[in-house]
């Protein structure tokens, strides 16, 4: 399939490819093995220019837009969805300064997000918010010229490695989803400090922490936009963010044919290449149409945000939620043709699957993306009449 | 610091047939790549500008479409290129490369350092590095793996040897060449990506570097190819430990063995 691509983006797709196999396909089983978050590899792609990649230019950033971030995420997420993840965090941890923040805000951090030297998390998840995201009980009271922010957010990617948290936490109890605010917090911030490492099921190379706050002081300049702004900054945020991990599915799944197709080509039984049997090519062929169909899905989502479109939530839902649902079933698929091999930890299958389940999970389970596109075709069904 | 690095554009051998009956290599269609021993030599430059400032240049020395791996050297992060080409060096031997170079690098003139890859994958002579210093004027180091210190007009680095390694020190401007021990060579980056895209270079041809017509070229070479073949593995070696009464002991013992004493 030829989608068009310009010159500049097939660029960027092969400077993906180049880091995802000399840097990351080499030690990806060592990171995963070990829980290690891949420092290395996130200097090559700061080197690389690839966190300057979604950074405004005025900020000393290249300013391209969804679709090269999600060309660069598919690449990474082929090799290892634990580095996609880590990378892909940070540019969800930047949406609400880029997308709410004030001038004096980007001008002081958007510059050190572009050159790598600021990698940054996103923390809205509690222990009782999640998917319920009104439950969320961190808050920030103002004092004089600092906000006090007290409270404990959960299952933060980038915990701890990140030099930014952009921080949802309540101002205004009162006030329901409009009291909740967003901050800018600093890592270094006394009374800012983190919890155990997870330890995970998959994306083992990604670092996932608590993030606990006491008493911690920030600037007043550090609230994103308004106070009450909290909820819409964050739902805005992930709907720029969702289609990423549409591509984050796509790529893992596509990853996970690559191996297993050069595996069962080499794989013989009953005196043949298992490749000549028809349950195994049918099976193939069911994995590539449904990688090809999300790839496709993503990629005209992420289009239709960088015309300018206003509201993209539904579509956004769509591309996370199809992207996601093929990863797990294709990873699934390519464990069962590598049989026994599939499971064992020689090969990365087994990796690929495990790693695949956060997709369906994280940035709104997709039952959550279920509610949001059929709630979007409720209300454009009644306005409609 | 200012650093030349010399980088040559080879076939990628990975990906290179031979013809059996001329035993010579299928060169038609195999794609062409920046010697991989240049990739560490240009890596440690970056890495000594990075440090110390200063501006790399990368020089080659090759056909038009050569300019591909000065681009390539651009995307990595290297400030300037330049590209030695014209009809008349064609056919050089290491010999006449390396006059060519030296011609090239007396012209960019200020220099601190000349960075090489140890060798080129597909002729491996490893001659070009020390030719080219001698005909300068100037130091030369094999196999560094690591540069401890650099220090006004003076250099300490590590030289791999196959045992171990000797701890060097140079005076400055010297030419080194380096091993794939130094570093672990970056990806380019998106900006150098796209300087080189747009990247014109103007070729320096014989007459801009003041070359003498009798030391370039196929007339400049006196290598004659007679026969290409490939070396004789390396037999069976043995490193004794101990003190040098048990050294001897073994080693008597196993000569005795072979019936050799």
């Amino acid at each position: 399939m030829d989608y068009l691509l310009t010159e500049e983006q097939i660029m960027i797709r092969d400077l993906a490819r180049q880091i995802a196999v000399e840097k990351i396909v080499p030690v990806r089983a060592e990171l995963d093995e070990q829980n290690k978050f891949p420092r290395d590899i996130m200097k090559s792609i700061a080197q690389a220019d690839l966190y300057a990649l979604f950074i405004p230019e005025a900020y000393g950033g290249l300013g391209k837009k969804s679709l090269e971030l999600c060309i660069v995420v598919e690449e990474l997420s082929k090799a290892c969805l634990g580095v996609a993840t880590t990378y892909a965090s940070s540019a969800l941890g930047t949406y609400p300064i880029l997308l709410y923040g004030s001038e004096e805000q980007k001008k002081k951090f958007l510059p050190d997000v572009a050159s790598g030297k600021s990698l940054v998390a996103f923390g809205l998840t509690e222990a009782n918010a999640g998917s319920d995201a009104s439950g969320i009980q961190t808050t920030a009271k103002l004092e004089g010229n600092e906000y006090v922010l007290n409270g404990t957010k959960q299952w933060i990617t980038n915990g701890g490695e990140a030099e930014l948290y952009t921080i949802i936490a309540i101002t205004d109890k009162s006030k329901g989803p409009r009291g909740a605010s967003a901050f800018i917090v600093e890592k270094g911030t006394p009374g800012f400090t983190f919890g155990k490492k997870e330890n995970k099921m998959g994306i083992r190379a990604s670092s996932t922490t608590e993030l606990i706050f006491n008493n911690c002081r920030i600037p007043k300049e550090n609230l994103i936009s308004k106070q009450g702004m909290g909820f819409i900054i964050a739902m805005k945020t992930l709907d720029s963010s969702r289609t990423g991990v549409g591509a984050m599915g796509v790529g893992v799944a596509q990853g996970a044919i690559d191996e297993s197709i050069s595996f069962a080509k080499n794989r013989v039984q009953f005196g043949q290449p298992i490749t000549s049997f028809q349950a195994i090519q049918h099976m193939f062929a069911d994995m590539q149409t449904q990688t090809e169909a999300a790839r496709a899905l993503v990629y005209s989502v992420a289009r239709f945000i960088d015309s300018g479109a206003k509201d993209f939530s539904r579509a956004s839902a769509m591309a996370k939620l199809f992207g996601t649902d093929v990863s797990m079933k294709v990873t699934t698929d390519a464990v069962q043709i590598m049989g026994g091999s599939g499971y064992m930890k020689e090969y990365p299958a087994e990796k690929m699957m495990r790693d695949a389940k956060i997709l369906q999970i994280f940035e709104g389970a997709n039952q959550i993306q279920r509610n949001v596109i059929a709630l979007d075709m409720v209300r454009e069904a009644t306005r409609a009449k | 610091m200012n650093i030349i690095v010399l980088v040559k554009q080879v076939p990628d051998t990975s990906e290179v047939k031979i013809n059996r009956e001329t035993n010579t290599l299928i060169r038609d269609g195999v794609p062409s790549i920046i010697n991989p021993y240049d990739r560490y030599a240009i890596e440690e430059a970056l890495r000594l500008r990075e440090k110390h400032g200063g501006k790399v240049t990368a020089v080659t020395m090759g056909p038009p479409q050569a300019v591909e791996a000065l681009k390539e050297a651009v995307s990595l992060g290297v400030d300037d290129v330049v590209l030695l080409s014209d009809r008349a060096f064609a056919g050089a031997d290491t010999w006449a490369t390396s006059y060519a170079l030296s011609q090239g690098i007396r012209k960019i003139g200020d220099f601190d350092l000349v960075i090489a890859g140890k060798q080129a994958i597909d002729g491996d002579t490893a001659q070009v590095g020390p030719e080219t210093a001698d005909m300068l004027g100037i130091p030369f180091v094999a196999y560094i793996r690591k540069i401890e210190q650099v220090e006004g007009k003076k250099m300490v680095a590590e030289r791999l040897m196959d045992e171990g390694y000797d701890v060097v020190e140079t005076s400055l401007p010297a030419l080194i060449t380096v091993v794939k021990e130094i570093n672990e060579p970056r990806v380019p980056s998106l900006k150098g990506k796209m300087k080189a895209k747009s990247l014109k270079v103007a070729a320096w041809s014989a007459a801009d570097i003041g070359a003498d017509e009798n030391k370039i070229g196929l007339r400049g070479s006196p290598t004659q190819v007679v026969r290409i073949f490939p070396p004789s593995p390396r037999g069976q070696r043995e490193i004794l430990s101990g003190s040098v009464e048990e050294q001897v002991a073994h080693l008597a013992k196993k000569l005795k063995a072979q019936s050799l004493i």
